[in-house]
């Protein structure tokens, strides 16, 4: 599913300075940024689907790498959803790849910098007051960001009563990461199974 | 104590780290870096993962960062972000484009609906998973359960933007911290 849309320049712009302004609050990983990059995607530009949100994770937990990866297809499908699709050929590879690189570029570029310059001082001075009291008080900050994106996330599911199939897998899934050591791939994997075969 | 050979070694190594990181990325990191290549001590590896925690940016890409700009500076720092990054993305992005051109089929609208609905059970689960770290946490778990619930109600329910969740509600978290700290410094001794 495509919604076609149409990008200006500074439209691009804005995606770029958007991704840029939430790198730096990306405290705890890319994900913890997550459901503000769906408000302003989906709620606020609707510029990709709920499908297409939730699908750009899942595709990025599926595969090796880093999960930040999830950001790059978040570019790629408002580049290709720009191009009307992936009918649009050479034209959608290119604009998807343009996403890739606004989207990416602008995740990494301010916290690499930050990371680069202030890991040695962070390491140096990591009896400092003000480093452990910003470690202690972002500690539960930091959790309840990565709670609300997997609330959010599975807000793609649907309506809890209609999907009420989605929802139980859902909890059925965080219930079996949470208390067993079960590898992740397993779980994706029944998930792609029973989704496969119609049954969620 | 082991270190990276050269720049190359530094590439490969974290692309074959990157390679082996199916969501459970920090236990990857730690027996590669630690047990099979030896470059950190596990007392080492503890400091910096904490650094790289609370610097913003993927946790494990900050960590390639440091490493590499220890050995070889700001150009090991860039080829360890190389290395970690450049074959992920190229399949993610090929299996984008693959599952694109079969977007339509139904079998695998369902198993991406599958993927989905376990993908946000995974992410919840890393966070119920943590919350058990709280208990150590010298604010008091009470105030931490406090301040996880106004955050997840702000952001999840309220869709209120980070940034002013993150400057009020971190702030005055962080603030309370220093203020925890400052009055039993005592307590905070290093284990």
């Amino acid at each position: 599913m495509n919604l076609p849309i149409v990008l200006g320049t500074a439209d691009w712009g804005a995606l770029f300075v958007h991704f840029m302004s939430l790198s730096l609050l990306a405290i705890g990983g890319a994900i913890t940024t997550a459901p503000d990059m769906h408000r302003y995607l989906v709620d606020e530009q609707h510029w990709i689907t709920d499908g297409q949100f939730a699908s750009s994770v899942a595709l990025a937990q599926a595969a090796p790498g880093p999960n930040v990866l999830f950001v790059a297809l978040l570019g790629w499908n408002v580049g290709i959803n720009a191009a009307a699709g992936v009918g649009a050929g050479a034209s959608a590879w290119a604009y998807g790849l343009a996403g890739v690189v606004l989207t990416m570029v602008g995740i990494m570029l301010p916290s690499t910098t930050l990371a680069f310059a202030a890991a040695r001082w962070g390491h140096k001075n990591r009896e400092l007051l003000a480093v452990r009291a910003f470690k202690l008080g972002m500690a539960p900050i930091v959790i309840a960001l990565i709670l609300a994106t997997g609330w959010i996330l599975a807000g793609g599911n649907g309506e809890p009563i209609a999907q009420w199939r989605l929802w139980l897998l859902t909890a059925l899934s965080a219930l079996v990461v949470w208390r067993t050591r079960l590898h992740l791939l397993w779980i994706l994997g029944a998930g792609a199974l029973v989704g496969a075969l119609g049954w969620v | 104590m082991s270190q990276p050979q050269s720049l190359s070694d530094l590439f490969w190594s974290f692309n074959r780290l990157a390679l082996q990181g199916f969501g459970g990325v920090l236990a990857i990191v730690q027996r590669e870096l630690v047990e099979e290549k030896k470059w950190l001590s596990p007392q080492e590896f503890v400091e910096d993962w904490a650094v790289a925690q609370i610097l913003p940016g993927p946790n494990v890409v900050n960590l390639a960062l440091m490493i590499g700009d220890r050995y070889f500076g700001m150009r090991g720092a860039l080829i360890a972000l190389a290395g970690m990054l450049t074959f992920p993305l190229l399949i993610v992005l090929a299996l984008a484009a693959a599952f694109a051109g079969v977007s339509d089929v139904p079998a695998v609208q369902g198993a991406m609906r599958g993927m989905g609905a376990v993908a946000a059970g995974m992410i919840a689960a890393t966070g119920l998973k943590l919350l058990a770290s709280l208990k150590q946490n010298s604010m008091g778990t009470l105030v931490c359960y406090a301040l996880a619930a106004m955050t997840f109600i702000a952001i999840a329910l309220l869709r209120i933007p980070l940034v002013w969740v993150l400057l009020v509600i971190g702030g005055s978290a962080c603030l309370w911290a220093r203020h925890q700290l400052a009055r039993a410094p005592l307590q905070q001794a290093q284990p």
